[in-house]
């Protein structure tokens, strides 16, 4: 694909890997926030290859991953009503709720959709008029402004029996409860570049000042992680702690201001709990009241919802970089990409299951 | 054959010359059965099929060890860009024989098919399987029908199981690869599962890729005239090169290392992986072979392999090692290394 | 999160009242929405995500920080210093 697999050329990769190790005199722990860019350093191995001492420590970037326990619940419990056809991304399927996933409530006879858009889920809703279509809303800011036009889309076209199960979280307050921590070691941020794209960069100056750490806006490709690092580890070095953008060519200063109105036209911001890290304040999005018709939290009335997390699962601790995938006793053992004991060891770039299916072999060496 | 009407009581209708659609009285074994085979399968397989019909085929016994292969299809949807189910269903199963080494000989054709599936679908399919098996130069020599209430089944599966003839001296199996052989693929990684995917509900895109399902026997056939020493041919179907490579491993209790820089996969696949989300490597490939030989008779294999229709993109993409046992190991562009991992299930587009 | 790839834009034409277009990706075709990015001609390149462009791609930008990548080492042959040369390029006095 042009403009995508130049950013992987090993030639110019080596230059910067030399530049890294050129500038690097100490050690430094970076955090990478966005679960895509984890995913692109462990599958392409760039964590082996930087100095030792300059660590990835890998962020709460994955939104399959930090959706909520009760959220999961919710969703089961409405995929199993007979009447509903229930659309989802395809990251959500596996992910374990507290008794079970949407993959065996499929098995079980719930009509459960994998789509690739929201817009998808609603032309399902056209189709099968007869049936009750509901869509998770899950995702950082960078899938919120597609569910946003596809709230407006069903309210324009008058769509009765469509709804969405909206869960969306907000990356620049994650970096402050991050940075909160008191056992925080994160000296850096890679911070999430197409979440950038939309949101823009001006929500993270404050942040660079309050918590005196650089935050480099960074793309996917393994020369947009490194060219991250790169400036990251170069500001570390000589003492700054400024925003800069490493993504430029997809990301404006202003981002996307036509997105940013309708997201604050369709959601308000709320507090949410992340998965295994607990309550953010304004960490999250929700559907206005303007828009509580189209809310399958509202239209299906999920009540004696029990959580019950693994008491064995520490993917919070993973989530917040304070332990490493292989540091979990369980890691491997009771929890397997087959048989997960949280969302981490599910999704494709949780860090859990990046380790598991990418790195079990030097993690096999070393013990 | 009883010229009474249907087995299936009051809840079939009648029998009638041209039905656009199955219905169940296609399935009773009656005079509806009958004229389905008549009508719709002896004329769609061609010459590809023996004309007796009695319950079971009769065949002269080939000198040699017999192989014996069996496979049910039930891809979804039926037709993608290059093929269908019927395709699938006879490459397939005469790849499975050819995997040991074996010439495929004689298939058995077994349907279970939804009511109300359009008898133009069915004969669509059964058209391909006349052509395939014409193609594989195998012949369809026994079959069945039977159809499901309209809420058991979805369409169309076959189940095909194949005949084929082992020659003497030869021992090809997943367990037989030992440190030091060559690890070779015969060409484009991922082609099938993207066409398919390219046309399943809710991820459609346009593409010109088409499935690679053929034949692989002659190639196969080729392969083993240089008078290598194949130790194991795996055709990387369902779970792709990634699952394939991981069941030799565990097989034969060795380690693979493979080059990521030598995976012959296509932009156009990996562009449509990359919209999607998918890794290539557990990408179902239906017309490809991975062989595993001596290192000294990798050069004599890559050759014969080329020179074959079905062969030209082979590669040599890896090689075994006696370290970590069972673990196949990629080298990736930058030079690292990870694991590269069984798949768990089917693979799933995602957003992340 | 946000597997977003880079596209081209084929065409642009109207469904039920929204803007889409046809996005080549290297030979997959798709539909894409363009409400967010309501301006992009035919021939430009628009990121990609979930069936939406959420930006446009900056092909100048991505070439130029190309060329930035070839060009590493060499200018600090010239130049002397790393860190000057860095915060020059993020736009702050060393």
């Amino acid at each position: 694909m042009k403009y995508l697999d130049e950013f992987s050329d090993p030639d110019l990769a080596a230059k910067l890997f030399d530049q890294i190790h050129a500038t690097v005199t100490r050690p430094w722990a970076l955090m990478e926030v966005c679960g895509g860019q984890t995913h692109s350093i462990i599958r392409h191995g760039i964590d082996q290859l930087l100095p030792e001492g300059l660590e990835m420590i890998h962020g709460p970037g994955c939104p399959v991953c930090v959706t909520p326990l009760e959220t999961i619940d919710r969703a089961l419990a409405i995929a199993r009503r007979p009447e509903v056809i229930f659309c989802s991304f395809g990251d959500m399927l596996r992910v374990p709720g507290s008794s079970d996933d949407l993959f065996t409530v499929k098995s079980e006879g719930g009509d459960v959709r994998v789509v690739y858009s929201p817009l998808d889920a609603l032309q399902i809703a056209v189709d099968n008029l007869d049936a009750e279509v509901v869509f998770f809303g899950i995702g950082f800011e960078t899938t919120a402004p597609a569910n946003a036009m596809t709230v407006l889309e069903a309210r324009r076209r008058a769509i009765p029996n469509f709804s969405l199960l909206v869960s969306h979280v907000r990356v620049p307050p994650a970096i402050a409860a991050i940075m909160e921590s008191p056992s925080c070691r994160v000296q850096g941020f890679l911070a999430a570049g197409h979440v950038c794209s939309v949101m823009g960069t001006g929500e993270y100056p404050a942040l660079a000042a309050r918590y005196g750490v650089p935050i480099v806006v960074t793309g996917f490709e393994p020369l947009d992680i490194l060219e991250g690092i790169r400036r990251t580890v170069l500001q570390l070095e000589s003492g700054r702690a400024e925003v800069e953008n490493a993504y430029q060519r997809a990301v404006p200063d202003a981002g996307n201001p036509t997105a940013i109105a309708v997201l604050r036209q369709v959601f308000e911001v709320t507090d949410r709990a992340w998965r295994g890290i607990g309550m953010i304040p304004e960490s999250g999005w929700r559907l206005a009241s303007a828009y509580a018709d189209l809310d399958a939290e509202l239209r299906f009335a999920v009540t004696g919802i029990r959580t019950a997390e693994s008491p064995l699962c520490r993917s919070g601790e993973v989530l917040q970089g304070l332990i490493k995938p292989h540091e979990c006793p369980a890691f491997g053992k009771e929890c397997t990409p087959r048989h997960p004991l949280g969302a981490t060891m599910v999704s494709s770039e949780g860090a859990c299951a990046a380790y598991h299916a990418y790195r079990r072999l030097e993690l096999v060496e070393v013990s | 054959m009883s010229e009474e009407l249907d087995f299936e009581g009051w809840s079939c209708p009648l029998p009638l010359r041209n039905t656009p659609t199955v219905v169940m009285g296609h399935g009773g074994g009656g005079a509806m059965s009958a004229e389905l085979v008549e009508s719709l399968f002896l004329p769609a397989y061609g010459g590809a099929a023996r004309a007796e019909l009695g319950d079971s085929a009769v065949l002269p016994r080939p000198a040699g060890r017999l192989a014996f292969s069996t496979d049910s299809y039930v891809v979804k949807p039926m037709f993608f860009p290059g093929g269908c189910i019927g395709d699938l269903a006879v490459n397939g199963t005469v790849n499975d024989l050819a995997m040991s080494g074996a010439q495929p000989l004689y298939l058995s054709t077994a349907f279970v098919i939804a009511e109300g599936t359009a008898m133009a679908d069915l004969a669509r399919v059964a058209t391909a399987m006349g052509k395939a098996a014409e193609q594989a130069g195998v012949q369809l020599v026994t079959g069945d029908t039977k159809v499901v209430d309209h809420g058991s089944g979805d369409g169309i599966y076959v189940n095909t199981a194949g005949i084929g003839v082992v020659p003497d001296g030869l021992h090809i199996g997943p367990d037989r690869a030992w440190p030091g052989d060559v690890v070779i693929v015969s060409g484009d990684l991922g082609v099938h599962g993207v066409a398919v995917m390219s046309r399943r509900e809710g991820l459609e895109f346009d593409t010109t890729i088409e499935s690679d399902t053929a034949p692989l026997h002659g190639l196969v056939a080729d392969v083993l005239a240089t008078g290598a020493e194949v130790h194991v041919l795996r055709d990387p179907t369902r779970g792709g090169l990634a699952a394939t490579l991981n069941e030799v491993a565990a097989a034969s209790q060795v380690g693979i290392v493979v080059r990521e820089r030598d995976l012959p996969i296509p932009a156009d696949v990996r562009d449509a992986c990359g919209l999607l989300g998918l890794d290539p490597l557990q990408v179902a490939n239906e017309g490809k072979v991975v062989a595993v030989v001596p290192q000294d008779d990798a050069d004599g294999v890559l050759d014969a392999m080329r020179r074959h229709p079905a062969g030209r993109g082979a590669q040599a993409i890896g090689t075994c090692v006696a370290e970590h046992q069972c673990t196949v190991v990629l080298r990736t562009g930058l030079g690292a290394t990870r694991v590269l991992d069984l798949p768990i299930g089917e693979q799933l587009p995602r957003i992340c | 999160m946000c597997l977003a790839v880079p596209g081209r834009v084929l065409s642009v034409h109207d469904e039920a009242g929204t803007v889409m277009a046809d996005v080549d990706f290297g030979g997959a075709r798709k539909k894409v929405c363009l409400a967010y990015i309501p301006d992009i001609e035919v021939g430009e390149y628009v990121i990609v995500h979930v069936g939406f462009a959420i930006q446009r791609l900056d092909e100048a930008s991505a070439l130029e920080t190309l060329a930035t990548f070839e060009r590493l080492g060499i200018l600090e042959e010239e130049f002397g210093d790393g860190f000057e040369l860095a915060a020059r390029q993020a736009g702050v006095q060393p």
